[in-house]
């Protein structure tokens, strides 16, 4: 038995390692390298006839105003997704924090929505808001909102974003309220005994505690809208109405699975990844900073 | 001794049957009747023997059928969507032509013997039939007659032209049916591909695409300017109301919201369990002022296409199952009980003959439509590659002109535009 806290040698970091190491290379590298060598490729739907064209998936994307429009609808929809899903499940894990009766209730009730597959949530909001059978969206046309997803952009973008984000509230929540639970109560009680009153304690005690946590989950929660999210917009509006919630990840999947078109989806998909790195590379660098551990 | 006796006694009629594997798309009634074809043609040989599996939607099962082509593992048999037919016949090597594998098989085939208007979607550019027609369906104008009554028309006598059709659907409008007056489902097919033909107006060059695959879309012709503008016209006044790409919307005329729907004929099914109300069909609207018009309907559903580099035996089983197929009687069985097409000109015959259309005049109007005139150029049917992605484009600029953000005129030459950038594209792979 070894009774140091780092081990002497290679052999056993790396056994430990390994299987981590065997699973990432299985399920991303390769998978990803695929990807890449699909982007140079011009191919038919049963691969039967090839050709190398080097960028030009690429340059057909960037001359795709379609691939702008979901740049931007990616910028809008996963910032109103992120933002609305951490505060408010911020919100839900302070108050389910505080000494209530019943809490176990509430915790096990907010954190269901997590266990809901994307499709399913989809279908759920559907059933909510389709202008015909909704009966949230019969409630909104009788008081008079032309409530209408199905040609109104706005509309459409609204409730994918609604979707979305009930579906993220539970795992946020979950993280939240167990940040919160590890902040050491007596903090809290000196800061009431210094008079520090609920708002002021929050924001100047509880907040930086919590910020590793919120850290953490801006990572997870970007990661999700942008490629997480396709099950719930193909299931609610299918990119629709003319584009307007057709996001980055969407297009990826909808121009390779319906459309056949594996090398510009593949190319998309390679623009993707790299946006995603270069984004957690700017958080950690940046935001990290600010994080106390 | 023993052991030799079981292996053989055992093994050998495992090894004597063939199976065949068919993947299709039906659910519900639908599947009931694959299922029963499938069991039928095992019960009646014993060499062969027919493995039917469900695989999701259309697009889904044209999905799995190529990942499995291209790892090795594709089934004999494949339904595919009239959509997919030219991603379909682009793939040599993939299928294996019908008109061969009859040929190869031996088996007795007279492509004549099918309805011409079916067969034409499926055929090459010189008569050779390369997948089986399986579920055929047209384009029709569902309606409600109670709604009818309410609004002061004659239920009997369904507007024949577009101008009649706004007029009805603004009195309905105004009878109580304020959400929408008249809508349809499949929107490209009913205001694109149908309209189209319909109307004897081109698509693109080079007979909608079935004389090649660089053919240029020029649909942005000014029959379907005028069709655009009154549909974007009447989305504003509350009169049309836009259902969606696919068939989602279809519920809207079976719950009573929308009194005049046009879809697919094989929605008769839907519309027999669920629609409360009178109901009946009649063929699509036309304008009267559009030279040629009405001129004849195009099919919609599905075909069975084999597979490619499979052994000669088990060819000789799918030849025999597609014979098994045709037959008379049971294409009369099956038209008259799921509201499919009869696909054989016999079936149809037999099933005029019976007087089944006298009580059931809604189930011939799709054939009527189809066979209204010797088809031409504009109307024989079409035939894109990657067309389930252009149909995608010309749905996000039909509804960019609905909802107001283009004029009809910029959205539908978008529409040709961004369509002839995917058939450029999907002609370079093709090509090869």
């Amino acid at each position: 038995m070894q009774k140091n806290a780092y081990f002497n040698g290679l052999t056993i970091p790396l056994m430990l390692l390994l299987p981590q190491l065997a699973i990432t290379v299985v399920f991303f590298y390769w998978p990803a390298s695929q990807a890449l060598w699909q982007s140079f490729l011009l191919e038919d739907a049963f691969g039967t006839s090839t050709e190398f064209v080097w960028f030009e998936n690429y340059q057909a994307l960037f001359s795709d105003p379609g691939y702008l429009k979901a740049f931007i609808n990616t910028l809008i929809f996963s910032s109103f997704v992120c933002v609305l899903s951490l505060s408010v499940a911020l919100l839900f894990a302070v108050m389910a924090d505080r000494a209530i009766r019943g809490a176990e209730i509430y915790k096990t009730l907010l954190i269901w929505p997590y266990a809901v597959a994307p499709a399913v949530a989809g279908v759920l909001w559907l059933f909510m808001f389709d202008p015909s059978l909704g009966m949230l969206a019969r409630g909104l046309q009788r008081l008079g909102i032309a409530w209408n997803p199905r040609l109104n952009g706005n509309d459409a973008m609204l409730l994918v974003i609604l979707a979305a984000t009930w579906k993220q509230i539970s795992y946020n929540f979950l993280f939240f309220l167990a940040g919160l639970q590890s902040i050491p109560k007596s903090v809290i009680e000196a800061a009431v005994i210094d008079g520090a009153r609920p708002m002021r304690r929050f924001w100047t005690i509880v907040f930086p505690l919590l910020s590793p946590t919120t850290f953490f989950l801006l990572v997870v929660n970007i990661v999700y809208v942008f490629f997480d999210t396709f099950g719930i917009i193909d299931t609610i509006t299918g990119g629709g109405p003319s584009g307007a919630t057709e996001t980055l990840v969407y297009k990826v999947f909808s121009d390779g699975k319906g459309g056949s078109n594996l090398g510009g989806s593949a190319a998309q998909s390679v623009v993707l990844l790299v946006m995603v790195i270069a984004m957690t590379a700017v958080q950690f660098k940046f935001i990290e900073r600010r994080v106390s551990y | 001794m023993s052991v030799a006796a079981f292996v053989l006694g055992g093994a050998a009629p495992a090894l004597a049957q063939t199976e065949i594997q068919w993947w299709h798309a039906l659910t519900g009634a639908n599947n009931d009747v694959v299922v029963r074809l499938s069991e039928e043609f095992n019960a009646s040989q014993k060499d062969y023997k027919i493995v039917p599996a469900y695989k999701g939607s259309y697009p889904d099962t044209l999905n799995a059928g190529i990942a499995a082509f291209r790892a090795g593992t594709a089934p004999h048999i494949l339904q595919v969507f009239e959509v997919g037919t030219g991603t379909m016949m682009s793939a040599k090597g993939a299928i294996k032509p019908v008109h061969e594998l009859m040929k190869d098989a031996g088996e007795a085939f007279d492509p004549k013997a099918y309805l011409p208007a079916i067969t034409g979607y499926y055929s090459t550019a010189k008569g050779d039939m390369l997948s089986m027609p399986f579920n055929s369906s047209s384009m029709v104008m569902w309606y409600n007659k109670d709604a009818f009554k309410k609004a002061g028309l004659n239920p009997e006598a369904p507007p024949k032209t577009w101008p009649e059709v706004f007029e009805a659907a603004k009195k309905l409008k105004a009878s109580g049916f304020e959400k929408c007056g008249f809508s349809n489902a499949w929107a490209t097919w009913a205001n694109i591909e149908q309209f189209g033909a319909w109307h004897n107006v081109s698509l693109s060059t080079k007979t909608n695409g079935l004389d090649g695959f660089d053919a240029v879309l020029n649909f942005n012709s000014p029959a379907f300017l005028k069709h655009w503008t009154n549909l974007v016209d009447l989305q504003k006044q509350g009169v049309y109301d836009y259902s969606g790409r696919t068939n989602n919307g279809e519920g809207r005329f079976t719950s009573g919201e929308c009194p005049i729907f046009l879809t697919s004929s094989g929605f008769f099914g839907n519309v027999k369990a669920n629609a409360k109300f009178d109901w009946g069909n009649a063929p699509m609207p036309y304008y009267p002022d559009i030279q040629g018009a009405p001129q004849n309907s195009i099919i919609g559903g599905a075909s069975l296409w084999v597979m490619g580099g499979k052994k000669a035996d088990e060819y000789k089983g799918v030849a025999k199952f597609f014979t098994f197929l045709s037959d008379v009687d049971r294409q009369v069985k099956l038209h008259t009980e799921s509201g499919y097409l009869p696909i054989t000109k016999a079936a149809y015959e037999k099933v005029k003959a019976s007087g089944f259309y006298k009580d059931k005049p809604y189930l011939e109007t799709p054939i009527l439509s189809l066979n209204n005139k010797e088809p031409t150029e504009n109307s024989r049917g079409l035939r894109f590659g990657s067309l389930v992605q252009i149909r995608d484009i010309w749905s996000e600029e039909l509804e960019a002109a609905l909802n107001g953000q283009k004029t009809p005129k910029a959205a539908l030459d978008a529409a040709v535009e961004r369509g002839n950038q995917m058939l450029r594209q999907f002609e370079r792979t093709a090509a090869r």
